[in-house]
């Protein structure tokens, strides 16, 4: 086989925050983009966040070498209803913070561990019952897995998580 | 907002003969009657009925790629929709301005599926720059007119706007005229000054320069096909085009060493690989032009100027990338080279010039002519002869005759060679033609068909009869699949799998048919009169001209091989694979 680039790339996540039109069809159209070209999603989020609602959010999550990276951008930034496209990962210190809410059936015994590894994750109790609690956690994608995993043990039911938020650090917008 | 209310139908009509539209190539149907109403009450827009859809698509890119404007295509919900996508999928790689309006059941029946109904906006999603869903009348006429201003601006491309039948009825105020911009969409004409400063110092300092040119020096207008002739005859280095590009630059120059890639010049591909600072100027690394990538050009500095960010480091690796558009940016490096080159003087390129003419005199695409049967090569010659001081326009359909047609046609002009590069579309050449006559009324065009290609889009010589087009159309009957029988030839042990084309129509007969004039030609001896006749025929011509059925088209590098490992004509020992080659395409 013949490739590209003969130089040993190394593949990192990158965490992109994509500023879109908020119309219908424009998340279809970057997910797409991804699909169709045969690139990663790890994560995602997306949601309005002007306060008209005319703008969204998307933030994603992708693993690729730094060329395949620098593809992704140019080829979002290119897709009309695409304002802008920023690298938190390369534009420096950026804060990552995502919530799971975690279902789990406690018997007795589990019960005090469960709510041990809650607090030690300062997860708090949402919804409980004579048996159950839904926790809310929030942190970084690897302090969720985390949780998730110890709760395993904890009589784990289910999990939901929103995907990542995330925002450079300091003064600046995207 | 007028005092007037309209209906969606006329604010769609209103608003193309706002934007300069005078026709509009279509296809009726339920969900579009609106439409065709408002057409009939009016007299500003032709309407020219094709006979598929898919057609529509093709008149309009050959109509655009031809005049430089926006083609604008009309086609109802439903299968008029699906019927489009091929079209349109080609507009997009090949960055054709085109609109496409379709008809869409009435908003309130939407995802229920209703008699044709399709999910278009979903369906053309990719293969559209940019598609609507119009949901409110009010928001019509300055969707149309975003529309436009999202075709024609930056890398041009295919826009559908999906209106439902209920909102063409509706009636509304708002009205939008002139230019509407995008809300966020700003593509950069201007190229970075100090990235073309840095390119013109690159290219100054070369020995060995060569100008790689594409469609985008077309799309750039015609003011960019002049300033790439001022730069290039200035520095006096040599350039080659893609298929795309050709005609931006005069093939009939000594600078010009014809078309680069998979069927390319000896002298083209060489000089690629052996150059040491490449420009290329709106072409974007395809794989049919560069080959092995990593075989591609290894010694050389890269100059990339394109509009489109994402073209540049997407396969091959660029020193020197500016975005932008190529008029806008050649004319900055002309005013960058004449004020701080000129005077100290660039490197004399008489070495490097020795050494191309050394590969021109391979005379790569010489080829052995016969007494008893026509080579296609032999009619593109002729072809070429009889027509080059015509008023001509060539389209193709796709096979071994459309890369004939790209090395033996010396295209002179821009906008005057409309063929399906990205997306390689047979049945694209008839309808191109049939939109590029539309245009230029009294102008020869020829469409350079296969008997095989032509058979996909032969029931627009109905549309061509309609309204007395007289478009011509010269086959290379080879009974066969060309192209795909070379590659079975090369790849498949000559295993001719389903190539051959059996039972074809008698083109003679078939021309009649439709009210046109046949010819049917099988001596080289013969070959002069039947193009004359064809030429002098005041209407629609079909030539069956029946060429040898086994010639390849040569050079070529075959996939998985380098620029400078090329089949040529004379080659005779046994061609070899290259590694992985029969698995690329
Ligand atoms: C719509 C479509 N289907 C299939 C192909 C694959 N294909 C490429 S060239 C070719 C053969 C074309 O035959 P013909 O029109 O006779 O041209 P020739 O190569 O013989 O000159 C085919 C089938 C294509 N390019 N487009
Ligand atoms: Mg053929």
């Amino acid at each position: 086989m013949h490739h590209a680039h003969k130089e040993i790339e190394i593949v990192a996540c990158h965490t992109l925050s994509i500023i879109v039109d908020n119309e219908a069809g424009v998340l279809a159209k970057v997910i797409g983009l991804f699909s169709g070209r045969g690139y990663n999603i790890e994560n995602l989020t997306v949601a309005p966040v002007d306060i008209e609602g005319t703008e969204s959010r998307i933030t994603v999550v992708t693993k690729g070498t730094p060329h395949v990276i620098e593809q992704i951008k140019a080829q979002l930034d290119r897709l009309v209803p695409v304002h802008r496209v920023g690298d938190l990962t390369e534009n420096g210190p950026h804060v990552e913070r995502e919530l799971a809410l975690v279902k789990v059936h406690c018997e007795n015994a589990q019960q005090q561990a469960a709510l041990r590894i809650a607090e030690a994750f300062r997860a708090k109790i949402v919804d409980s019952s004579f048996d159950s609690y839904i926790f809310e956690v929030t942190g970084k994608s690897d302090k969720i897995t985390a949780f998730v995993q110890l709760m395993q043990d904890a009589g784990l039911v289910e999990v939901v998580r929103t995907g990542v938020a995330a925002l450079t650090r300091g003064s600046k917008a995207l | 907002m007028s005092n007037k209310e309209f209906s969606g139908a006329e604010i769609i009509i209103n608003s193309l003969v706002d934007l300069d539209v005078e026709v509009i190539f279509g296809y009726p149907g339920g969900a579009v009657l609106p439409i065709y109403d408002a057409l009939f009450k009016q007299d500003k827009i032709r309407h020219i009925l094709v006979r598929h859809e898919q057609a529509a698509v093709h008149a309009a890119e050959g109509y655009a790629r031809s005049t430089g404007k926006v083609g604008v295509v009309l086609v109802t919900s439903g299968p008029g929709a699906t019927n489009a996508v091929t079209g349109l999928t080609d507009a997009m790689l090949d960055s054709i301005p085109i609109i496409c309006i379709a008809g869409q059941v009435p908003a309130h029946l939407i995802g229920s599926d209703a008699f044709q109904e399709a999910d278009t906006v979903g369906i053309t999603r990719h293969c559209t720059k940019h598609n609507y869903l119009v949901r409110n009348v009010d928001t019509l006429s300055k969707t149309i007119h975003e529309a436009f201003y999202v075709a024609t601006n930056g890398r041009p491309g295919p826009v559908v706007i999906d209106v439902p039948k209920d909102v063409q009825i509706y009636t509304s105020k708002d009205i939008h005229s002139g230019v509407v911009k995008h809300r966020s969409y700003r593509p950069e004409a201007k190229g970075d000054i100090d990235q073309i400063k840095q390119a013109v110092t690159l290219l100054a300092g070369a020995k060995k320069p060569i100008f790689y040119t594409g469609g985008g020096v077309i799309n750039s207008g015609p003011a960019a096909a002049q300033l790439l002739r001022e730069m290039v005859q200035l520095i006096g280095a040599p350039i080659t085009s893609t298929l795309m590009g050709l005609g931006a630059y005069p093939a009939s120059d000594k600078q010009f060493l014809g078309m680069l890639g998979m069927h390319g010049t000896y002298e083209a591909n060489n000089a690629m690989h052996d150059c040491d600072v490449m420009v290329c100027v709106g072409a974007r690394f395809d794989d049919r032009v560069t080959g092995r990538l990593d075989a591609f050009s290894p010694n050389s500095k890269k100059i990339h100027i394109d509009i489109d960010r994402s073209s540049i480091n997407k396969t091959v690796r660029v020193d020197v990338p500016i975005v932008g558009d190529v008029a806008h940016v050649l004319e900055d490096m002309l005013k960058v080279w004449k004020a701080t080159i000129l005077e100290q003087g660039s490197h004399s390129y008489d070495d490097w010039w020795a050494q191309i003419e050394q590969w021109r005199s391979r005379d790569c695409l010489k080829y052995k002519s016969m007494d008893d049967v026509i080579m296609p090569q032999y009619a593109l010659e002729r072809l070429q002869e009889l027509t080059k001081d015509k008023d001509v326009y060539f389209t193709t359909e796709v096979g071994q005759h459309q890369m004939w047609a790209a090395q033996y046609l010396k295209l002179e002009k821009p906008n005057r060679w409309m063929t399906s590069g990205g997306l390689g579309t047979m049945g694209y050449g008839f309808p191109a033609a049939i939109g590029v006559q539309i245009a230029h009324k009294d102008a020869l065009v020829i469409d350079v068909a296969g008997e095989a290609s032509i058979q996909m889009n032969i029931q627009e010589l109905s549309t061509a009869a309609q309204y007395d087009l007289p478009v011509k159309i010269f086959i290379l009957n080879n009974e066969y699949m060309g192209m795909v029988r070379q590659w079975q030839e090369l790849n498949h042990g000559a295993r001719y799998s389903e190539s051959y084309s059996e039972s074809l129509p008698d083109f003679v007969a078939l021309a009649k048919a439709y009210g046109a004039h046949g010819i049917v030609v099988d001596k080289p001896a013969d070959i002069d009169g039947a193009i004359k006749e064809m030429i002098e025929t005041d209407g629609l011509v079909v030539v069956d001209c029946r060429v040898a059925k086994f010639a390849n088209c040569f050079p070529m590098v075959p996939s998985g091989a380098a620029h400078n490992d090329m089949i040529m004509p004379d080659d005779d020992e046994e061609i070899k694979e290259f590694e992985g080659g029969s698995a690329l395409v």
